[in-house]
């Protein structure tokens, strides 16, 4: 175990954990957050997808300690239910979902590339959405989503 | 609703302030359960002490307070036995209940799949939800009810008759008059009704309907897009601590012995638990579990052995003994086969696939003190109940089964057994225990959709006309749901000593009883007639069906329009082997040989959305990339729905990659609940359809699966170049609610391969058409 200091969604978080913990397991269970999740512990699919440095990373293969100190945003910390993100209202106008467990690595993949590619083509988008799994094949409509949010943020 | 309960479901990240754009439209909160302070909130609300019902402890389904409960602010609770599995079930089961008790939306909260609070109404699968809750019986009846009987509470507290009273907005009032008018919560306020489910309540009529029927969004959305909604994976119990499981190595293996020194000393380590075969570690945090799993060394005896995966059909084929089903026989086949102008026979097969379930299997228990509660994503409370109870030598009614959200399952996946495995691990601990698969453990031992082998043969006359169609079948089977008393039928109860049920051979088949297709092994074309009732969809007198269940080496269970998935792409496949034969456009084959309305009608409805022309078929493209369209229909489970797709596909005949491009949906699921969701449902499933005919297969070696994680069993991602998909619905207040769920799923295979055979000229008769398997295909044909 070693103090790490954690910054999650705006707050600073001072934590004694084995460093080599996977960040999801962190988040998880120290942190109680409910936005990224296990889904196959490989990096495979995405559900334990969150941001650092801009960039949309699978917390589930990642060591805490490689990201003490920087600023961790999970899908909580895009936006609430009183205040969602637009394109967290986006995947609700569009109603893109159906269990929504995969929510974060296609909500939070589609938010970074977007950020750096604000330009970014219908087949760049798709393109960038390809290592993400939903079961459910909520596809039509999440694709949707992310476009119409693509749009409106070039407004 | 108390505050208590309004901060709960605040926590649980189900929010009641307005969250559609626009709409006006409060978003009702519903998801109390799994709360740890719910349990006390929800009981205080719940109707009645529980007597006796189908289940132990679940309240009467045939009394209205087991339904609806109306608090003194007039707000509705509505108690469900069918749960959310990503379906849309619970926002449809509240507009229903709004709109039979005339309040507005967010004044109803669902509660549902609880043992100790909901009434037992099964499983939440097979398409049966919407039949079940929203024709008139069970939910829908009890809205009735509550209407009809604070109308009469109406009557007497306003001293009018009934016949001048109306239920309006959360109110009983005079038609004629608005002043004279009581609210349900000065009629009834947090009092029961003490009345029974009175079959003669009259339902509203559709033409009335407000709510229901509308696409209202789902109530659970804006929770879920922003990380809030409770799963059962988030779920926190006070004192709670972290499972691991130890599988077996390979199929069949069995523990020859433990070394607990291997993990001593461990950081966090609680326990290691074993029992007969079963092996898993209890920790205090969940990474200290896994590595204590990983390092513990368990010594296992080599396995049973598997088939060879290259000739499993064959090996299917030979199984012996056999289970025979004769669902019907016209006793003629042979006569007439032997007679026609012609006869084709084809056969099919359909690999083992998966759920593969995108979040690995979560559940949480608390088994002290001879008591248990299981969180659990279950789509079988009321089971689980009393398994969970057989596993842990408890009695039934000593066990409460709290359904949890879990990641999308589409039938038995691994949430069944990790109960089990969870209540084995918080009983060996006395404390709350949370476990969670592994990838592998998931997708190595869950129970697979089935493997099928299926036997085509035909006769047509003269005009190319069907005159007799034969169905042979062969299907695998181990274990399944493990229902009310078999644990064994999944792999935890099996590893602790459980058996799966028995196969039970029986051959010859005895003659059919009475017409049923609720596998679709029946094709729609033929008259389905038993003795002297004829309840097919088609006209073809000829017919035969016979299917042979043997015994599989895997587990298997319902996956996502179990059987009725492949025996659809077999006859929705040859039905088109058979146009091509008698050079008839597919359709317009189709329909010459259906008599069903409602399925010729669906069928129709994609054609005219396709823009389908009457053209000479197969097409056959020539150039590497080559275009096609197929259809295909189905009456699901006979009368459970009606779907029809057309689809049209790029084949590159270079690579054998195939590209679905365009996919029109005609569905008939009876009066629509909410439009948008249906599409939601219908989009999903043929996306699932396309991804299970394209790329989906479990595979092995001589001992255990390989298909263990994303790398190994292949599947659509969210970045494949998908096709549009146009749904046309067909809205029918006058007929009884069915499924939807298991619609769309159903009809893709068959148009895909009826598809890629217009396209190329192939036909492809085994799934899924992988580029090597269509590449192959078109080169042996040129």
């Amino acid at each position: 175990m070693s103090a790490i200091t954690l910054k999650v969604n705006g707050s600073t978080h001072a934590l004694d954990v084995d460093p080599t913990t996977p960040l999801l397991y962190v988040l998880s269970d120290d942190l109680a957050l409910r936005g990224p999740k296990f889904g196959c512990g490989l990096g495979q699919c995405g559900a334990c997808t969150v941001i650092v440095k801009g960039q949309a990373i699978r917390s589930c293969i990642t060591p805490v300690q490689s990201v003490a100190g920087s600023e961790v945003t999970t899908l909580e910390g895009l936006g609430s239910i009183e205040k969602p993100h637009p394109l967290q209202q986006a995947f609700v106008d569009e109603q893109a979902a159906q269990c929504g467990f995969c929510l974060s690595g296609v909500i939070l993949t589609a938010k970074a590339f977007l950020d750096k590619n604000s330009e970014a083509t219908d087949e760049e988008i798709q393109k960038a959405m390809a290592g993400i799994l939903c079961r459910c094949y909520t596809n039509v409509r999440m694709l949707r989503a992310i476009k119409r949010y693509a749009r409106e943020r070039v407004k | 609703m108390t505050a208590d309960a309004r901060a709960a479901l605040q926590r649980a990240g189900f929010s009641r302030r307005d969250f559609l754009k626009g709409s006006g439209t409060l978003i009702v909160s519903f998801s109390l359960w799994g709360l740890k302070d719910f349990s006390a909130t929800a009981k205080a609300q719940a109707p009645g002490g529980f007597p006796s019902g189908v289940s132990p402890n679940s309240p009467p389904l045939n009394q209205l307070d087991s339904w609806i409960a109306i608090s003194s602010d007039g707000t509705v609770t509505a108690y469900s036995g069918k749960e959310e599995i990503g379906q849309g079930i619970v926002t449809a089961q509240a507009q229903l209940v709004a709109e039979e008790l005339c309040v507005a939306l967010d004044r109803v909260t669902m509660v549902c799949c609880d043992t100790a609070l909901t009434p037992d109404q099964g499983y939440t699968s097979g398409s049966q939800s919407h039949p079940a809750n929203f024709n008139k019986r069970n939910l829908a009846l009890a809205g009735a009810t509550a209407r009809e009987a604070l109308i009469g509470l109406g009557s007497q507290h306003l001293g009018m008759p009934v016949e001048r009273l109306t239920a309006v907005d959360g109110m009983i009032r005079a038609k004629d008059d608005a002043s004279k008018a009581v609210s349900y919560g000065d009629l009834v306020g947090g009092k029961k009704f003490h009345v029974a489910m009175d079959g003669k309540a009259k339902r509203k009529p559709a033409s009335e309907w407000t709510i229901l029927g509308t696409p209202v969004h789902r109530l659970d959305m804006p929770a879920l897009v922003t990380g809030q909604a409770e799963f059962v994976h988030n779920l926190r119990v006070t004192g709670m601590l972290h499972g691991r499981v130890v599988r077996p190595p390979c199929v069949g293996a069995t523990l020859i012995s433990v070394d607990e020194q291997s993990v001593e000393g461990l950081p966090g380590l609680v326990k290691v638990v074993v029992k007969k075969d079963f092996v898993g570690v209890v920790a205090e945090k969940p990474w200290q579990a896994i590595q204590a799993a990983n390092k513990l060394k368990a010594t296992w005896s080599s396995g049973t052995g598997l088939p060879n995966h290259q000739q499993i059909y064959d090996y299917l084929r030979n199984q012996k003994p056999t289970r025979d089903g004769l669902l019907v026989d016209s006793a003629d086949v042979d006569r007439k086969l032997s007679e026609a102008a012609g006869v084709l026979k084809a056969t099919y097969n359909y690999p083992y696939q998966m759920h593969g379930s995108v979040g690995s299997s979560c559940a949480v228990a608390d088994v002290q003190s001879g008591k248990a509660t299981i969180w659990s994503s279950t789509q079988a409370v009321w089971f689980l109940q009393n398994t969970v109870a057989m596993v842990l030598g408890l009695k039934s009614e000593d066990v409460r089964v709290i359904y949890t959200r879990g990641s999308g399952c589409y039938g038995l996946n691994g949430v069944d057994t990790i109960s089990f495995d969870a209540a084995l691990l918080s009983q060996a601990v006395g404390k709350p225990v949370r476990v969670q698969f592994t990838r592998r453990e998931e997708m190595a031992w869950e129970n697979f959709g089935q493997a099928l082998v299926m036997d085509e043969r035909a006769g047509l006359d003269a005009q190319g006309n069907i005159v007799a169609w034969d169905y042979e079948a062969w299907l695998p089977t181990l274990g399944g749901r493990p229902g009310t008393s078999s644990p064994g039928n999944v792999i935890t109860g099996f590893l602790i000593g459980f058996q799966p049920d028995a196969f039970v051979p029986r051959s010859p088949s005895p003659p059919p009883a009475a017409y049923n297709n609720v596998t679709n092994a029946v094709p729609s074309y033929v008259a389905g007639c038993v003795g002297d009732v004829c309840r097919g969809k088609g006209n073809v007198k000829g017919e035969r069906v016979l299917v042979h269940t043997v015994v599989s080496p895997f587990w298997t269970a319902q996956l996502r329009a179990p059987q009725r998935l492949q025996n659809t792409f077999a006859h929705e496949s040859f039905i088109d082997e058979l146009a091509a034969k008698a050079n008839v456009d597919p359709i317009e084959y189709r329909l010459r040989h259906l008599s069903d309305p409602r399925l010729t009608d669906v069928v129709k409805a994609a054609a005219k959305a396709a823009n389908w022309e009457n053209r000479p078929y197969p097409r056959v493209g020539t150039g590497r990339i080559a275009t096609g369209r197929g259809c295909s229909c189905v009456a699901y489970e006979g009368d459970n729905g009606f779907a029809a797709m057309v689809l049209e596909v790029e084949v590159d005949r270079d690579t054998g990659k195939v590209t679905a491009k365009r996919i029109f949906i005609g569905a008939d699921c009876g009066p629509i609940s909410n439009p948008d969701g249906l599409r939601n449902q219908l989009e999903g499933g043929a996306l699932q359809g396309l991804s299970r005919a394209l790329m989906e297969e479990v595979t092995w070696d001589n001992e255990k699966i390989t298909s263990f994680d994303w790398r190994g069993y292949h599947v659509l991602p969210l970045g494949f170049d998908m096709p549009s998909i146009e749904t046309v619905l067909l809205n029918r207040p006058g007929e009884n609610a069915t499924g939807a769920g298991e619609l769309s799923i159903t009809v893709v295979a068959g148009a895909l391969g009826n598809a890629i055979f217009d396209a190329t000229g192939v036909r492809i008769r085994e799934i899924p058409f992988t580029p090597g398997r269509v590449k192959a295909a078109i080169s042996k044909l040129s």
